[in-house]
Parts: C-alpha cells; sequence; structure tokens
C-alpha cells in the first residue's frame, strides 16, 4: 500500500468565457485547461512544457487554488481544495507556493524584499514575532545571499537576485510544492544555470515536490523527474524524463524535440519539422486537436478525441496513431515529420 | 549545498521617505509650494500673535482706509483691519481644506477601492452611481447639497466634499485596476492574504502616489469652490473673515476702495496656486519614472 500522492489532479477544466458587445454577452469559451489529470508524488518534480497560450501556467495557477476551475478537482495533502473553507484554504496555502516568471513585477515595489520574504511568515503566523526577523535572514543565506540584502528595495536588486528571493519567500514557509511557473526564462543564461542549481539543492534538502512550468526542453530535461507535455490544453504525453527524451511517442513530442537547436553537426542540416499554423484556441478541430497540424493524422483523428493511454512502462500518450502501432516507438527524424 | 554567495558590495541603506524628501527638497516648485503651505499652517496656528488687531473690532471712523503703516492691507467698510482678517482667514481656508479633502478623499478612496477589487456586479453599481453623480455640473452638485442642508459653513464644506467624492473613486478604481493583476499581488493571495489583508496591505500602499498628488490638485479646487459658495452666500456667513465671504461684503466698493477685494482675492489666489505647484512638484517626485 503506497502513500496516496501529495497532489492528484482529476479532470480539471478551466474555461474562459468569451465576451462581445455592449452587454458582454458571452459568445463562446477559451478552455484554457482541457480534462487534465496528473498526480505528483513527495520531492518530485514534474515538467510542464508546452507552447505559449497552451495553458500550461493555468494549469499551474489552478493546482494551487488561484485559480478556479470550471470542473474536476485538487487534491492537495490529501484535501479537496476547492472543497475547502476559507481559513482551512489558507492553512493549505502555506504548503503550496509559486515561484514567478518575472522576478521584477514579482515584489510589491513598496517594501523592502526582506518585509516581501517576512510577509508569508506574519501571514500565516509562523514562528514567534520575534523570531521571524531572524528566520528571513537564514533564508537570505540558505538561496546565497546576504543577510544585508533584505533592507533592500526591489529595483536596487538584480534578477538573478530577485530570483533568489523569490525563491526564499517561497521557501520560507516550509512547503511541501513549489509551482515554478517559467521561473529561469526571464534570466540570463549564466544566471539561469545558477538558479536551477539553487532550485535543485533546495528540492533535495526540503523534499520538495516542483511542478515546473517551461516551454525550454533542456531546462526541463535537467531538473525534471517526469515531463508531461500540453498542447492546447491537454496533456498529449507523459512519461519520465529520460524516457521522454529519448523516445518520444506523440507526434507533437517529436516536433518539439526536433525544433530544439543542435551543436551537432551531423544533425545541424536536418530539416526543422514545421507545423503550420496553431489553430485558433476558441475554435479547436474535431477529434484530435493536433491533427490539424500533425503529419500522421488519418481518418480516425478527426472522429474522435484520444484520451491519454497510459503504457505498462508507464509512458502516457494521447494520439491514435502511438495508440494503434503505426509508428515504433523509436527515434523519429524531421524529415519523416515533414513526410 | 553548492549555492554561489554573491560578493558584492552593500552600499549604505537609505530610508526609502529619506530619499523622498531629498528629491522634494530639490525641486523647485516643491520647494515653492511647499513654503506657502507651510506659511498658512504657521499664519493659522500662531493667529492671535501674529495679527496687529483684532479681527472683529468695528471701527467706522477708519472704514475703506487704504493701505498704510497703521493698517498694511487697508480696512473694509466698517473699519476692520484687513491684515488681521486675512491671517485669521487662513484658518478657515485650512479648515475649509482638511474637512472637504477629507470627505472626499475618504469616501472616494473607499469606494474605488471597491469597485477596483469587488465582483463585476459590485464595481457596476457603485460606478454607476458615480457616473450619476459626474452627470451633474460641478457646481450644480454642491448647490442641490447646500439647498438640502441649509447654507453654513459646516453645509457648505460637506457640499464640496460631496461633490469631490467621483474624481477620487475614479482615480482609485482606474488604479486598483492595473494594480490588482501585478504578481505581487498574486503572491501575497498564494502566501493566504485575505482580500481585505491585500487590499489595505498591498494594494492601497500601491495607489498612494498618483492619489496624494490628486489631493493636492483637487484639495485647493475644492477651497475655491467653497469660497465661491461663500461668495454666493451659501456657504461661510459674515462677519467670520473667510475669504470669500470677504469678497462679497467689499465687491460694492471695487472701484472706489480696490484693496478690500485686492487683499482676500490675493491671499486665496497665492494660496491655492501654493497647493497646486506643491502638487506638481509631488508628482514629479513620486513619478517612478523620473
Amino acid at each position: 500500500m503506497s502513500l496516496p500522492p501529495l497532489l492528484d489532479v482529476n479532470g480539471l477544466h478551466v474555461r474562459y468565457p468569451i465576451r462581445k458587445g455592449l452587454f458582454g454577452g458571452v459568445v463562446g469559451h477559451v478552455s484554457a485547461v482541457d480534462g487534465v489529470s496528473l498526480t505528483l508524488n513527495r520531492g518530485e518534480t514534474l515538467g510542464l512544457v508546452g507552447e505559449s497560450g497552451c495553458g500550461k501556467s493555468t494549469l499551474g495557477r489552478t493546482v494551487i487554488a488561484l485559480q478556479k476551475p470550471s470542473a474536476g478537482n485538487v487534491r492537495f495533502r490529501n484535501q479537496d481544495l476547492f472543497a475547502l473553507s476559507a481559513a482551512e484554504l489558507k492553512q493549505q496555502r502555506r504548503f503550496a507556493q509559486l515561484i514567478f516568471q518575472n522576478p521584477r513585477a514579482c515584489f510589491d515595489p513598496r517594501r523592502t524584499v526582506g518585509s516581501s520574504v517576512r510577509m508569508g511568515l506574519d501571514i500565516q503566523e509562523l514562528l514567534d514575532p520575534s523570531e521571524r526577523e531572524e528566520a528571513v535572514a537564514e533564508i537570505f543565506r540558505k538561496v546565497g545571499l546576504r543577510p544585508e540584502h533584505r533592507f533592500r528595495y526591489p529595483h536596487e536588486l538584480s534578477g538573478g537576485q530577485l530570483q533568489r528571493i523569490g525563491i526564499a519567500r517561497a521557501l520560507i514557509l516550509k512547503p511541501s510544492l513549489i509551482v515554478c511557473d517559467e521561473p529561469v526564462s526571464a534570466l540570463d543564461v549564466s544566471v539561469q544555470a545558477q538558479i536551477l542549481n539553487l532550485l535543485s539543492d533546495l528540492k533535495a534538502e526540503f523534499e520538495l515536490a516542483l511542478l515546473f512550468v517551461s516551454h525550454n526542453l533542456a531546462v526541463v530535461e535537467y531538473i525534471a523527474d517526469r515531463v508531461a507535455v500540453m498542447y492546447y490544453g491537454r496533456i498529449v504525453e507523459m512519461a519520465s524524463t529520460h524516457a521522454l527524451f529519448s523516445s518520444p511517442r506523440h507526434p507533437y513530442t517529436r516536433a518539439l524535440l526536433a525544433a530544439v537547436p543542435t551543436m551537432d553537426i551531423a544533425r545541424r542540416d536536418d530539416p526543422v519539422p514545421r507545423l503550420g499554423d496553431p489553430p485558433d484556441p476558441a475554435n479547436l478541430p474535431t477529434g484530435c486537436r493536433f491533427r490539424n497540424r500533425c503529419p500522421l493524422a488519418f481518418a480516425r483523428c478527426a472522429e474522435a478525441e484520444p484520451l491519454l493511454v497510459t503504457a505498462e512502462d508507464g509512458h502516457g500518450v494521447a494520439c491514435w496513431a502511438a495508440e494503434s502501432a503505426s509508428i515504433d516507438a523509436g527515434p523519429m527524424t524531421a524529415a519523416a515529420l515533414n513526410g | 549545498m553548492s549555492t554561489v554567495v554573491l560578493e558584492e558590495p552593500i552600499v549604505a541603506i537609505i530610508p526609502r521617505w529619506r530619499v523622498m524628501a531629498g528629491k522634494l527638497l530639490r525641486n523647485r516648485a516643491a520647494v515653492v509650494g511647499g513654503s506657502v503651505v507651510l506659511a498658512l499652517l504657521l499664519l493659522a496656528a500662531f493667529a492671535p500673535w501674529i495679527a496687529p488687531y483684532d479681527p472683529f473690532k468695528i471701527n467706522p471712523v477708519q472704514r475703506l482706509k487704504p493701505p498704510s503703516f497703521q493698517h498694511w492691507f487697508g480696512t473694509d467698510e466698517v473699519g476692520r483691519d484687513l491684515l488681521s482678517r486675512i491671517i485669521f482667514g487662513t484658518r478657515y481656508f485650512l479648515l475649509i481644506c482638511l474637512i472637504t479633502a477629507s470627505i472626499s478623499a475618504t469616501i472616494g478612496t473607499l469606494l474605488g477601492l471597491i469597485a477596483g477589487a469587488g465582483s463585476a456586479l459590485t464595481d457596476s453599481i457603485i460606478m454607476r452611481i458615480i457616473d450619476i453623480l459626474l452627470a451633474f455640473p460641478y457646481i450644480l452638485l454642491v448647490l442641490v447639497v447646500v439647498a438640502i442642508l441649509g447654507p453654513s459653513l459646516w453645509t457648505g464644506m460637506a457640499a464640496v466634499g460631496i461633490a469631490g467624492i467621483p474624481g477620487y473613486a475614479r482615480l482609485v478604481r482606474s488604479s486598483v485596476l492595473t494594480v490588482k493583476r501585478e504578481d505581487y499581488v498574486t503572491s501575497a493571495r498564494a502566501l493566504g492574504a485575505s482580500d481585505a489583508e491585500i487590499l489595505f496591505g498591498t494594494v492601497l500602499p500601491n495607489v498612494m502616489s498618483p492619489l496624494i498628488v490628486y489631493l493636492a490638485f483637487a484639495t485647493p479646487l475644492s477651497a475655491l469652490i467653497a469660497s465661491a459658495l461663500s461668495f454666493a452666500g451659501l456657504g461661510t456667513q459674515p462677519p467670520a473673515p473667510e475669504w470669500g465671504a470677504m469678497l462679497v461684503n467689499s465687491r460694492t466698493y471695487l472701484f472706489s476702495a480696490w484693496w478690500a477685494v485686492a487683499a482676500p482675492g490675493m491671499a486665496l489666489f497665492i494660496s491655492i496656486f501654493g497647493m497646486n505647484i506643491l502638487g506638481n512638484g509631488l508628482r514629479d517626485v513620486l513619478d517612478p519614472r523620473s
């Protein structure tokens, strides 16, 4: 009998209404998240990749109750997050924190960064008030800054320093889950590496589970234990990092991987797959939502939407072509994708 | 742990208010405007010691005397010393500023916060009421309130204060709409802050800058309208040395005794001008882009 997962997301939908006209009548919906189920265990890192607008940030924010779902539920630490009272939700928030994409925008410009970090302790009433300042100083050391940095204002610090403080703000509450929403994409490459190393050290030390949202495949490959690939609100493939990168099964994942620029001279001149224009998110194709860009699409893809089917090796894929084993699981070249 | 400690000298930390004060002192408009406001405050506080005569003392022998060494600003139609009346008038002026600004700013800010942060329905209800208030010309709105409450210093101030509410409400609402989408507000929510904690702890401090600037511009305007009310006989009643009321009494003598009109007129002009340029200075200093 294994322990229940830390985070258990079941059939999650997040729909935004499209309003038009003088009276704001609803003329349609965009499904940012369209039936996502996933689990995350303690201490595990799940990478969430996909192109911009595919709903990965919305999913990240919904699982920590910053956004209300239209359907489905989220169980976190064995509690249904959207069935809790305000006071109970506040207690749970302590354990689920968020790191933002833009470290410049995520600090109150009118507070010192130390005061921003301390805010969590004050709100959650953790520690004795007299011990909180020392705890803030300690966490600044932990993320590789000096305690004196806490008296600075956000505009006086660099992006990398602010991102460290963003991590400190999440970490000081001793959470069990941190949603990292593109935490390094706004930083210089050299600073990205520092922040990733820091995250990966802290994750081990604090036994943190991370939901790591990114469009950068290299970053996800480095930090994640498992990876989920999202396409317009759905998870189309989910597998261990190694399996996903070495033998991707969904044609979309293959196209994403093939699009990564390579230093390998032998592969440098391989044609990059062209997927055509992304669909209108308010008006997705019938059946499989990827079929209008898919080189392998066949009749069945227009008829019904493939569900995420997990094979015995734990590798999940939502694709009729992959399921009917008409394509093998080996690496596919970009040339084949372009047909 | 392989965290890199960033070796970087820490400069002395200067508190934010000290930085602001320094900027303010280097801003010429702010210094001039600030001096006027400070002078008003001092005159009001020490009026009985500064004023050379009793502002209410009638002296028919000395009526409508031009400026002289005895009466620097001259005397009015019943022989009262104009300088003394102007000095005591600062008390009325500042009282009007304080009361009208308090009414408009607190109620307007509160409504703006609720409208900006509340549900779409709350927002619609509050803003439609504000729109109705705005649809009346400012002065008409003031007159309606005075007509309901009756003319006096206090009803005049209440009327002007109420008429000023829509400006604050709209300003604060639009600022809140911008600020509430910021990541640092999401962060406060993720930390578990309640709506009230977020509104007053994070959103309000971040809409203060435009609010302070608006306060510095709207307050002298309110004071001017309140004086206009007194001029129309609907605000402060004679013999109170309120500048607007003083103008009414002396206007008949405009061509024979210009000083009786000039003294309260100039006092109003300088006070309002001073507050306005202080507002300009504050806007420059508080603007983060400066």
